[in-house]
């Protein structure tokens, strides 16, 4: 695996990302998702509402890099109430 | 309703599930190690965080590249798109021109990009190539590898003709499933040619056209042999798209870091468009149905 040249940082933020797969996965499992209507302007289902979230995240994060110099976590807690709002009121 | 659910099925799965993971998955999770660390060697590297990032986002030649390439693949889009519905719609339906326009149309599709590249770069000189020579004899001063517009409308027409056959294949292939019924359907009702157009053909070469419109824009989007043959991103940088800089980056001036930190971006830019295409389409298809 040295070959991949991980970081702690990628590393940790790869395991999030197939925990929160995972999750979704046994979560569908458990309770499947009924597509819904939320503020977003089409119906989504929950693997939907995650994507959006988590594409908009990373945009969130280079529009970040991009405009600002101020702290990336600042950033960073925006991106994840983005997720929340998404994946709750989306 | 009784839905019969047998999970062994997805046992089958398994093997994409290996195959995408080797080919797609494991080298983007290495692209993203890379974006975060300066690589000297697989030994010697250190984390950077989102330096990478930072310079790339700042830096004015990707700007002029992603406006280019935007330029560019918009321009493919409207060119190709009309173009090979219209010339889908003059097919002949049955008798041997089926066969033969099947095979004239295929052949842009058959050659390889740099042949592609190689055949335009030699067709438009205007010392040597027919095209160039005889654009020149009009009383055009042509030259493509001086003029960005030349360069330009190069680019442009060669991809025209190397990818039009895809769309005008995909759209012929809408067409041809739609069953004559409902074209007498329109005969009885007195649909004129435009009705039938929009109310009939459009719609059922709908999902044909997202899929060409897709790989259209994704190729495009990802433009690389073509031009690099073609023009080498020149005069200048008129002709460098992004696909070209990141090479120039990651090859060329082996940065690697920058370059996976730009993959990305190019990466999500794609994802992006294409989700939005995709999902304002298919939506559009549902709200038909209904």
């Amino acid at each position: 695996m040295t070959w991949m040249a991980w970081t702690p940082v990628t590393a940790a933020f790869f395991s999030c990302i197939i925990l929160t797969l995972i999750g979704m996965g046994i979560w569908q499992s458990v309770s499947p998702t009924v597509p819904r209507r939320g503020f977003l302007p089409l119906e989504t289902t929950r693997g939907d509402r995650l994507f959006i979230s988590l594409l908009g995240a990373a945009y969130i994060h280079l529009g970040w890099l991009a405009f600002t110099d101020a702290a990336l976590w600042i950033g960073s807690i925006i991106a994840l109430v983005w997720l929340l709002v998404v994946m709750r009121w989306g | 309703m009784n839905k019969i659910t047998n999970n062994k099925a997805w046992f089958l799965v398994l093997p994409v599930f290996f195959i995408v993971a080797i080919s797609a998955i494991i080298p983007l999770m290495t692209v993203v190690n890379y974006s975060v660390q300066d690589i000297f060697d697989p030994q010697t590297r250190f984390f950077v965080g989102t330096e990478w990032f930072e310079q790339v986002l700042a830096d004015r030649r990707l700007h002029d590249a992603l406006v280019r390439q935007i330029v560019f693949t918009l321009s493919v889009l409207f060119i190709e798109i009309p173009l090979g519905i219209a010339v889908a719609l003059t097919l002949p339906r049955k008798g041997w021109g089926v066969s033969a326009s099947m095979v004239l149309l295929a052949l842009p599709l058959l050659i390889p990009w740099n042949v592609v590249g190689t055949i335009w770069q030699i067709f438009g000189r205007a010392d040597i190539g027919l095209g160039g020579y005889v654009i020149n004899l009009m009383g055009i001063d042509y030259n493509y590898s001086q003029n960005p517009m030349d360069a330009w409308v190069t680019v442009l027409v060669m991809d025209v003709w190397h990818w039009t056959s895809l769309i005008v294949l995909l759209c012929y292939a809408g067409l041809r499933s739609i069953p004559d019924a409902y074209y007498q359907a329109a005969k009885i009702d007195g649909a004129s040619r435009w009705a039938i157009f929009r109310f009939i053909q459009l719609p059922k070469m709908q999902s044909v056209l997202v899929i060409g419109v897709l790989l259209r824009f994704m190729d495009s989007f990802m433009i690389y042999t073509e031009p690099f043959v073609l023009t080498g991103g020149g005069p200048g940088t008129a002709t460098t798209f992004l696909s070209q800089f990141l090479v120039t980056i990651a090859v060329g001036q082996f940065d690697l870091g920058p370059a996976a930190a730009f993959s990305l971006i190019y990466f999500l830019i794609i994802l992006l468009v294409c989700w939005v295409f995709y999902t304002v389409v298919m939506n559009a298809g549902k709200r038909e149905e209904q």
